[in-house]
């Protein structure tokens, strides 16, 4: 016994170190990978794709308060102009004109090869006619002023063609120069992070810089009235303050937990060496947990991390149990011997444990990495936990070592016990009274969306829609994406569905979309382009001819043959060639490489006023023939997404059951004594899912997942009531005081999570914190009086 | 005619004018073309900062200038730019709003305003202080009879040149 024991606690400080070690080693995040799909499908992807890498994920949305516009404007103009002198920004905008006439430029310079005007009819006789009388037209316009200088290089106007393509987007007010909000209170600006939204560090610098750029502009503006406001929000900002939120009541509510559970520990123990050595399987238990997460996921999500806090109240239990029990007078024993108390006590931990590992494991299946991370690191930290207790706590509790009489936490709950039978009739009223809300609350118990899951607070959420709705930056729902493995193809393809989709907005079913190939055409469409436009002498024999009725002549229009000629020998326009627009920018959001696949995204916009009816747009694609262009509704996707989670939920928590049932009646080996032990934990759970319809607190994924924690957690308690039964009237007094002390402990674990003001923790902390009092409340209650029987629970 | 009768009296009497609408015919003499382009219309000014535009001939047309943002509809095109932007044009629509509304101090603000005549037959000339507009626009001459404009003429600095003559009571 005592060599083994010594061999048990080599073992466990080798695995003590290496835990360290691996953790050492580990990565966290807090981002949204705790909600994306470990398997994704092709829509899934690209909903991942654009929480992630997208331009949208990279946009940040700002407000600035101050009592004028006058400050506002200044505001806006200064820290736009830092803005854009740091590299982290790949975009600022704020209303001013700035670099819209490198846009201009480029667009000129390379129009023959962008403008889908451009074809062999438009250079024709009579096309060149038609063309030059319309910017003749033109000229009469206010327009004109501009355009007149620039006719003679551009009598077909292809520039206003390609300008018209781009006017079609709604941009914010403007006051003063700069963007303003509807209500005119907000200057408004946009900018897009070079760290992509997934790079919660990157998008935490981006956010940084953002607010010293507004502080110094501040600042330096003394003629600024105050008080001014920096408001921020977007997908960087949400991912930043929810880590910001995890990391605070990760740190808090661990803490608060411990100190509840060292507090109590110390209080009945009145022992620090009892105190530590009660603590050792936690701390063991919890840091097996974090490096097998660390090993199998590669990285250790913040949520898991606050899980921490219930596996103390759980693990904690385990060291309970043995010191409670195990040091009562009739099984005191000789230091570093409990056989007694491992012969006695130590079957039924078992088969609570294996019961709880078993629960957990379930939802190492789930496709949620969330879900799955809790399981792995639950499991882990539950075994380990026990196994420290059974094998090393033993050897090392030194000669003599008891904790202070608990008997009277065991008399009170005998008492209890002794009113069974009325409490009964209350135990059964309670239930019909659950079932009774549950069944009147049906249809609103759940909360099918995964927003329920985001630590974002409603303000935060209603500023986002505020921002969103003054800067005219659409939600973007519906997006076709063409995918093909070279940029080539993936632009062809992407022109053939914008052809059938131009008809649809021709049709007015749809009132635009957006495409990388307005800006970077396929080298195919720029080579057609190129061979449309004619030879210098052939241009110059239809320009005479065309502008005979016009009142231009066509000498004047000889910078056009030039330009024409130049454009037909000119290298087609690449990516590269983009630098230093802002289409360089809007073609990188809609054209995206990889791993080593290329995809073209085409987000659609409704008409006015009407949502986006997908079956023309479905019909059209298929129409197009271009078997990798998918029409993705980013909201079903998202929809879906959540209640596949929650399908799947119910499902693994139902198998976790079925499990634990299977597991319970292979060791009790009678239905009766089965039924006896689960009967108490699913009232608690009903109860529970009452209370909460009754608070009005909408249940979601992790509320069932708290369900499937209180059979786990509770059906320890309910197999000492079970196994009670064979022990003497002192054994069932410790018995009794180490199941009120490991509960306790249990409900501060998960008790301080429900005070998190993340919603994942929440919803466990509300479910099992509760729940765990009642299953042992429940327990008692159910116990049945059966001094006498002698059948043993051996498993 | 009152000998104190100057720039401010003028823009005084034109401040009271409720807006209404006038039709118009301009001519642009463009030294890129042969012959002058003709285009009609009318003009609809809602008092103090709403004009517009509507041509008819050659082809519809219209424009509007609402405060800050200039509002193109052409066709089936549609669409909103920002007067900062396009200073040329902001300039010209702004200084026949601006007379309109018997705005000194906009008027001041980016040209150099001359009266010369009498209230019957009065003409007034603006000449750009501002050098990049001055690039564009060389001078605007606005004449009119008592407080109403009779004619726009917009001399361009490459010597093009527009008029526009405005016919009052027109009906709706």
């Amino acid at each position: 016994m005592k060599r083994r024991g010594m061999a048990a606690v080599g073992l466990w400080v080798t695995l003590v170190v290496a835990c360290v070690i691996v953790i050492g080693r580990a990565s966290f995040t807090a981002d949204l990978s705790a909600f994306l799909p470990r398997a994704p499908t092709a829509e899934q992807q690209v909903l991942v794709d654009q929480l992630t890498e997208g331009a949208v994920s990279r946009l940040i949305l700002i407000g600035i308060e101050a009592p004028d516009t006058a400050t506002r404007a200044r505001l806006s103009r200064e820290t736009a102009r830092r803005l854009r002198t740091v590299s982290e920004f790949t975009l600022v905008n704020n209303g001013e004109s700035f670099g819209t006439e490198r846009d201009r430029d480029l667009l000129f310079t390379h129009r023959y090869l962008l403008s889908p005007a451009v074809t062999a009819d438009r250079f024709s006789e009579a096309g060149l006619r038609a063309a030059i009388g319309e910017s003749i037209d033109l000229l009469a316009s206010p327009a004109g002023l501009i355009l007149k200088a620039l006719l003679p290089r551009d009598p077909t106007g292809e520039l206003i063609q390609m300008l018209n393509l781009q006017a079609s987007d709604a941009r914010p007010a403007l006051a003063d120069g700069v963007w303003a909000s509807r209500d005119g209170k907000r200057a408004l600006l946009l900018a897009q992070t070079r760290a992509s939204g997934s790079d919660t560090d990157g998008q935490q610098r981006a956010l940084a810089t953002i607010r010293r750029a507004f502080d110094e502009a501040t600042e330096a503006d003394r003629a600024a009235a105050r008080p001014s406001r920096l408001l921020l929000s977007g997908p960087g900002v949400f991912s930043v303050s929810s880590r910001e939120t995890i990391r605070n009541d990760v740190t808090r509510l661990s803490a608060i937990g411990l100190f509840g559970i060292v507090g109590l520990l110390l209080v009945v123990y009145r022992s620090l060496p009892a105190l530590g050595l009660g603590l050792l399987p936690v701390i063991s238990g919890a840091l097996a947990g974090v490096a097998a997460v660390s090993l199998g996921f590669g990285v250790v999500h913040g949520i898991t991390l606050g899980f921490g806090t219930t596996l103390i109240g759980e693990a904690v239990d385990y060291s309970i149990y043995l010191f409670v029990q195990s040091t009562q007078p009739a099984y005191r024993e000789p230091a570093g011997d409990h056989g007694r108390w491992v012969a006695t006590f130590w079957p039924t931990i078992r088969l609570g444990m294996l019961t709880s590992v078993v629960g957990f494991a379930t939802l190492l299946f789930s496709g949620f990495p969330g879900l799955a991370q809790l399981g792995l690191y639950s499991v882990t930290g539950i075994a380990v936990a026990a196994g420290v207790t059974r094998f090393v706590l033993p050897t090392l509790l030194p000669a003599g070592f008891r904790v202070r009489d608990v008997s009277f936490l065991g008399h009170a709950l005998a008492t209890v016990m002794t009113r069974a039978r009325t409490l009964r009739w209350v135990f059964a009223g309670l239930l019909v009274a659950a079932a009774a809300v549950i069944g009147s609350h049906r249809d609103t118990l759940w909360n099918p969306e995964l927003s329920a899951l985001s630590p974002l607070s409603a303000a935060d959420q209603a500023l986002d829609r505020t921002l969103r709705a003054d800067l005219g930056a659409p939600d973007v729902r519906y997006l076709v994406v063409v995918s093909d493995t070279d940029q080539e193809s993936v632009l062809r393809a992407a022109e053939r569905v914008g052809e059938r989709l131009e008809r649809l907005v021709d049709a007015g079913t749809l009132a635009g979309f957006d495409t990388p190939v307005r800006f970077l055409p396929s080298l195919a469409s720029q080579q057609a382009r190129q061979e449309a436009l004619p030879p210098p002498t052939e241009l110059a024999a239809r320009l005479q001819a065309a502008t005979g009725d016009l009142p231009i002549r066509p000498e004047r229009l000889r910078p056009f043959l030039a330009d024409v000629e130049a454009a037909r020998n000119a290298r087609p326009l690449n990516r590269a060639d983009l630098d230093g627009t802002s289409f360089a920018l809007a073609t990188d959001a809609l054209l995206v490489h990889r791993g080593g696949r290329w995809s073209a995204l085409l987000p659609l916009k409704a008409a006015a006023g009407s949502a986006i009816d997908p079956q023309p747009i479905r019909v059209a694609l298929a129409e197009a023939a271009q078997k990798n262009a998918l029409l993705v509704d980013l909201k079903v996707e998202t929809d879906r997404l959540y209640s596949g989670y929650l399908a799947e939920a119910i499902y693994l928590s139902l198998a976790g059951f079925a499990v634990m049932l299977g597991l319970l009646w292979l060791s009790l080996r009678s239905p009766l004594r089965v039924l006896r032990v689960v009967a108490p934990l699913v009232a608690a759970v009903v109860v529970v899912i009452a209370a909460h319809a009754l608070a009005g607190s909408q249940l979601n994924i992790l509320h069932l997942v708290g369900m499937l924690l209180i059979v786990a957690v509770g059906s320890n308690y309910a197999l000492f009531f079970d196994q009670r039964a064979d022990g003497n009237g002192t054994d069932r007094v410790a018995t009794l005081a180490s199941l009120v002390l490991a509960s306790t402990t249990t409900v501060i674990g998960f008790g301080v999570l429900a005070f998190s003001k993340v919603p994942v923790l929440q919803a466990i902390g509300a479910t099992v914190g509760p729940g765990a009092v009642l299953a042992l409340l429940f327990s008692a209650i159910l116990a049945e009086n059966r001094a006498g029987r002698t059948q043993g629970a051996m498993l | 005619m009152a000998a104190d009768w100057d720039v401010s009296r003028l823009m005084q009497s034109l401040a009271q004018q409720r807006g209404g609408r006038v039709a118009f015919s301009e001519k642009k003499y463009i030294a890129l073309l042969d012959r002058p382009v003709e285009s009609s219309g009318v003009l609809v000014y809602q008092p103090p900062a709403r004009l517009e535009k509507r041509t008819l001939k050659p082809n519809v047309e219209s424009l509007v200038l609402d405060r800050d943002l200039l509002l193109v509809e052409r066709g089936k095109q549609k669409y909103t730019l920002q007067l900062q932007q396009y200073p040329e044009i902001a300039a010209v629509i702004d200084s026949i709003r601006g007379t309109l509304a018997g705005d000194l101090k906009a008027l001041e603000r980016q040209y150099r305003v001359d009266l010369e005549g009498s209230p019957e037959r009065w003409t007034l000339t603006l000449l750009p202080s501002d050098t990049r507009m001055a690039a564009t626009v060389q001078r605007i001459r606005i004449s009119g009879t008592g407080d109403e404009l009779r004619q726009i003429e917009m001399l361009q600095a490459d010597g093009d040149r527009s008029v526009m003559n405005i016919l009052h009571d027109v009906p709706p």
